[in-house]
């Protein structure tokens, strides 16, 4: 069965996150005062065209590393399902 | 001289830095589409400003990976100077020919208006037609120019003097760290910078402050 993976972007402790700081302000407008902190991050649903697993551990990771990561500033995780 | 101007889908500024640059240099840039691999010779390439790929995934991501932009890599390497402008800018960190990233602006808002700038280093290939600590305008507009690196990296570009342009009087307008509205590459000769020159080269605009960038890079000033 083709491999769906799910890659998760964050940003890296320590970098700024203005649009995460809207969001926890807009929270808190609604009455959620409970938030200690909102970090924005991205999701992508990547599904392969093959069925290799230890394959698609390293081609994701490439793709993470090339492409859907600025690593300067991001993390990323890969999640095989 | 000769120029090039990169053409990428999405880019708006392009028609602008075709205008000043054939003013400055006598002559039209050529075009270069995002699929051609190879760039002629020239004595100057520049990446205009704009929305490449509509800021899809990060602003200047996917047109940093495309063939114009591996020839862009080897003309910098082999010494050519590059200038980014704005989306330009964002493509050169995204394409690893700057260090560092720019982020979604301290504010949040769109940010369209003239700046100052303070000149901090006019003994760049960019910049010799200014003389240190000078302070010109320049218009700016974009929603990603919050400059971000590391702590090595930041004391890297202090200590060598590649940061060449700093937002000066408190008119910073997006976060950026230390102020920083433009750098360089370790060689010198690949410049990127959120602010538009381009668009303060006559006295139609307004004024010239943003004319002696060109005509250093092209080694029209002495």
């Amino acid at each position: 069965m083709p491999i769906k993976a799910r890659i998760t972007v964050t940003l890296k402790n320590g970098v700024l996150d203005p649009q995460g700081k809207a969001i926890e302000g807009a929270l808190g407008g609604l009455g959620f005062h409970g938030v200690d902190g909102v970090r924005q991050g991205k999701v992508f649903d990547v599904e392969l065209a093959h069925d290799d697993k230890s394959l698609a551990s390293e081609e994701l990771k490439a793709m993470c590393e090339k492409l859907l990561a600025n690593t300067v500033i991001e993390d990323y995780a890969v999640e095989l399902g | 001289m000769k120029t090039a101007v990169l053409l990428l889908p999405g880019l708006n500024r392009d028609r602008d830095m075709i205008a000043a640059l054939t003013k400055i240099s006598g002559q039209e840039p050529v075009t270069v589409w995002q699929t051609e691999d190879d760039i002629p010779d020239v004595d100057l390439i520049v990446i205009p400003g704009g929305f490449s790929y509509g800021d899809y995934l990060r602003c200047g991501a996917i047109a940093a990976r495309m063939p114009s932009l591996e020839a862009v890599k080897r003309k910098a390497e082999a010494g050519v100077p590059v200038i980014g402008v704005c989306n330009g800018f964002q493509i050169l960190l995204e394409a690893g020919l700057l260090p560092g990233a720019l982020m979604r602006n301290a504010s949040l808002n769109f940010v369209c208006k003239s700046v100052q700038l303070e000149v901090t280093n006019a003994s760049t290939r960019f910049t010799s037609g200014y003389s240190n600590g000078q302070i010109i305008n320049c218009p700016v507009a974009h929603h990603d120019g919050n400059y971000f690196a590391d702590a090595d990296t930041l004391a890297e570009l202090e200590n060598e003097n590649r940061v060449i342009f700093r937002y000066a009087n408190g008119t910073n307008p997006n976060g950026s760290i230390n102020d920083i509205a433009g750098i360089t590459n370790a060689k010198s000769n690949v410049l990127g910078m959120m602010p538009h020159p381009e668009n303060l080269i006559e006295a139609a605009h307004g004024g010239t402050d943003g004319r002696a960038i060109f005509e250093s890079a092209l080694e029209l000033v002495s």
